[in-house]
């Protein structure tokens, strides 16, 4: 490759109070290039990408821009200089429609013209295969057409590097195809991409070079295609940390959850409506359901929880309808939830370890007469600490304070102590270090071996295939049949969370 | 029909200071600024209109003078709520309480004193036009710049760039400014647009519809601006709505009285204030449409570069 070096970094410094995010970070991205950075949550990529993109400000080091140093003070600045940015939480506004959103980042005199603009999207987003209609209102779009918009907004403002922040985890396999072929395109016409992840195989498939980070610092620079991909997760975790979790066949039990057309209607312009979900769930079994973001799974979740409570006897659990139930009074039957957003609902960040336990574990004698027992309490949330390996300096550390991976341990801990017939998880490693994750799926096997059914919710299919008796996908607030893992293949499950699948459902294991 | 029409008439009067401060207090909140001063910032608009307007014997420089107190009094409610990122609540009501206390300082001297306000000003033809021509077009000048001001908010808010960064930063600043949108800007802008509003709907109340100046005259107006864009859902039309509601039930307890219904006083005041109340939560029942023109941001406090 005797091309032009497109971006230079020299030793890029960012501190942040307490924390060095970026600690002489070099990096070099040349013209053309599909260059992928690695690493784990907190190994500081998120970072070295704002110091690109203008975000923020390095503390030391050089940035080069096609040759020249350069000084990039703001996003607007970067976009000058052709660096575009394909957010991971899309910088979209959803009360706008996909012509505004664009309109936004262009200088004035060429959106003037809104027919004329719209031309333009449509003529760029056919170019690259990525269907587009100005007109709608980003409220209405999925996911992966989100990211499109981003992607189109940035070709529009021709820039010649393309920076992708985890562009896949909101895909399903086959979108995720799509635009495997137009980033290719994309490099093949001169643009460079920085590709950041955290999926090896899709690193080793899509990336010319990558560079891997762990703890602030370059830990490795390799060609993805011609090594493993345990080679290049031993650069981003290190050396001592299981990078995967053993799991043993499980003999599923007596039924114990059914739910039999389960409707709900949203009155949110961007909730979805839940319509006819049918599945079952035995003693003893981990049952996945896969989805794209904001395809129901939090409706879901909230209509199973109680936190959306129904009228009417779809869901019963061991035999009674809990439809009407408040979250509290499922709990006494033996429900457990471990919802996706760990600071917020699973935990408030200011209150201490052990005082978040008392939010769903106050039925295990640690109130009497309406008084807490402070001493159970402590010694409830010290054996969570302790038989989870949560990694904190000691239950009256607050919640905030954790890292991701381990309150999610703590949380999880917290459940899984009080021995729940059926416990209800979405997305439980999400943003959590592979050492977590390894042990939160210890976790969850170990509560299926002792006999309690475990549903899963995921985006994460490498999770739900280790995992999973049965899967399936939810779209559009539908439900796929959940099938036996072993014998749907990826491909399949793609049309599934794309809502390709028939519409009467044949449940297997009932 | 002689009298239906003076009380149309007299409607849009009474509602138009409600109307401009609303529509301010309406572009602030689309920006994600919530200003709890209006109040405060319609008092002191409502003095030193007066003052000026005395001193000067031009109601224009007084209308002029009222405006640039409200913006002086926003910006310091700016200062503190956008630039230092401080709670907008707390502001907001400290600027009112603020605002409260200088109106009355400052006029102490010119209580009951009185000038010659706007006077009614036919448009020729359009106010021969039956029941409408007396109602919309034989009105004071500062009624005509109302509804011009409310077509231009309705049409800026639709149409226009301008209104498009508003509305983008208003439903979320960091999103904003990872566009390279200057979220800071945007927000002051919105601020003082709504201080100005808020002088000019004091100065009305000064200088066009009771021509004196007494403390505390808003009555409360401002803080019905602030209920009235919440459940207008953030929509200039219904705003205009909402302050024509205001100003009908506020003309109708003047009528009631007048007929000799036998009610306390102090009861038939409240009308207009519970009438537009429950008028307005009515029309903001549906919960979907609401949301979508809701500002996201708002009452947030935005510290950039986090």
């Amino acid at each position: 490759m005797s091309m032009a070096t497109r971006l230079r970094l020299e030793n890029i410094v960012k501190e942040y109070p307490g924390c060095r995010a970026n600690d002489g970070i070099d990096l070099v991205v040349e013209a053309g290039e599909i260059h992928a950075l690695l690493g784990e949550n907190g190994a500081g990529k998120s970072t070295l990408m704002k110091v690109i993109y203008g975000v923020v400000q390095p503390d030391e080091g050089r940035i080069i821009w096609n040759g020249h140093p350069v000084t990039v003070d703001s996003p607007a600045r970067a976009r000058e200089l052709g660096i575009g940015m394909v957010f991971q939480h899309f910088s979209l506004f959803e009360t706008l429609t996909v012509a505004e959103n664009i309109a936004l980042n262009l200088p004035a005199d060429e959106t003037r013209d809104r027919r004329q603009l719209e031309q333009r999207i449509r003529d760029v987003s056919e170019r690259y295969g990525m269907a587009l209609d100005p007109r709608r209102y980003v409220s209405t779009l999925s996911m992966g057409e989100r990211q499109r918009v981003e992607i189109v907004r940035c070709l529009i403002q021709e820039s010649t590097l393309l920076i992708l922040d985890e562009p896949t985890s909101v895909l399903t396999p086959q979108e995720v195809r799509v635009l495997f072929q137009t980033l290719r395109q994309l490099a093949k016409e001169g643009c460079s991409i920085l590709f950041i992840s955290h999926k090896l195989e899709e690193v080793r498939a899509l990336c010319d070079n990558a560079t891997v980070l762990r703890q602030g610092r370059v830990s490795g620079d390799c060609r993805p295609a011609e090594v493993s991909a345990t080679e290049i997760a031993r650069l981003m975790v290190g050396d001592d940390t299981p990078i995967s979790t053993q799991v043993g066949e499980s003999e599923p039990g007596a039924l114990l959850l059914s739910v039999e057309g389960l409707s709900w209607r949203t009155d949110d312009p961007f909730g979805t409506s839940l319509s006819d979900i049918r599945f079952s769930l035995r003693e003893g079994e981990i049952v996945g359901i896969a989805g794209v973001a904001g395809n129901g799974q939090e409706e879901l979740l909230k209509a199973l929880s109680g936190e959306i409570r129904l009228s009417g006897h779809a869901i019963r659990f061991a035999g009674t309808a809990i439809d009407g139930l408040a979250p509290q009074e499922r709990r006494r039957l033996g429900m457990a939830v471990v919802p996706e957003e760990r600071l917020g609902r699973g935990a408030v960040p200011s209150m201490s370890l052990a005082s978040n336990a008392l939010l769903t574990a106050s039925g295990q004698g640690l109130v009497a007469h309406g008084l807490i027992r402070y001493p159970k309490v402590r010694a409830f949330s010290r054996e969570v600490i302790r038989r989870f390996g949560v990694r904190c300096v000691s239950e009256d550390s607050s919640a905030a304070s954790l890292s991701g991976g381990n309150l999610q341990k703590y949380i999880l801990g917290r459940e899984a102590l009080q021995n729940p017939k059926l416990l209800i998880a979405s997305h439980p490693t999400w943003g959590v270090d592979v050492g977590s994750a390894v042990a939160i799926h210890e976790a969850l096997v170990a509560l299926r071996d002792q006999g309690a059914a475990i549903l899963l919710i995921s985006e994460d299919l490498d999770e739900l295939y280790q995992l999973c008796n049965r899967m399936g996908a939810l779209c559009h607030g539908r439900l796929s049949p959940l099938v036996p893992t072993a014998g749907l293949s990826i491909e399949r499950l793609g049309q599934w969370m794309a809502g390709d699948f028939p519409q009467e459902v044949s449940d297997a294991a009932a | 029909m002689e009298l239906l029409t003076n009380v149309l008439a007299a409607t849009v009067v009474a509602g138009t200071p409600l109307l401009l401060v609303a529509l301010g207090e309406l572009v602030c909140e689309r920006s994600g600024v919530l200003n709890l001063g209006q109040e405060g910032m319609m008092l002191m608009g409502a003095v030193a209109g007066f003052i000026a307007a005395q001193a000067s014997g031009s109601l224009a420089v007084g209308v002029f003078a009222a405006i640039l107190t409200g913006i002086a009094m926003s910006m310091l409610f700016a200062l503190m709520a956008v630039t230092l990122a401080a709670n907008q609540y707390a502001a907001g009501l400290a600027l009112t309480i603020f605002g409260t206390g200088l109106s009355a300082f400052v006029g102490a001297g010119f209580v009951g004193h009185s000038i010659d306000g706007f006077g009614k000003l036919a448009i020729p033809l359009l106010s021969d036009l039956p029941v409408i021509g007396k109602v919309l077009f034989t009105q004071d000048l500062l009624v005509y710049l109302s509804l011009i001001l409310f077509v231009s908010v309705l049409l800026f808010l639709s149409r226009t760039r301008g209104g498009l960064l508003l509305r983008a930063v208003g439903e979320s600043p960091h999103a904003a400014n990872a566009n390279g949108l200057k979220v800071m800007t945007v927000r002051y802008l919105a601020v003082a647009f709504g201080g100005g509003m808020a002088g000019l709907a004091g100065a009305y109340l000064s200088l066009a519809y009771t021509p004196m100046w007494t403390e505390g005259m808003t009555a409360g107006r401002g803080w019905i601006a602030l209920a009235l864009v919440v459940f207008a859902s953030w929509r200039p039309e219904r705003v205009l709505l909402g302050a024509y509601l205001f100003g009908a039930a506020s003309i109708l307890h003047l009528v009631l009285q007048g007929l000799g219904w036998k009610s306390s006083t102090e009861l038939l005041a409240m009308l207009p204030y519970v009438v537009t109340i429950l008028m307005l939560v009515l029309l903001s029942w549906h919960p979907a449409r609401t949301r979508l023109n809701t500002p996201l941001s708002l009452g947030q406090p935005y510290r950039p570069g986090r």
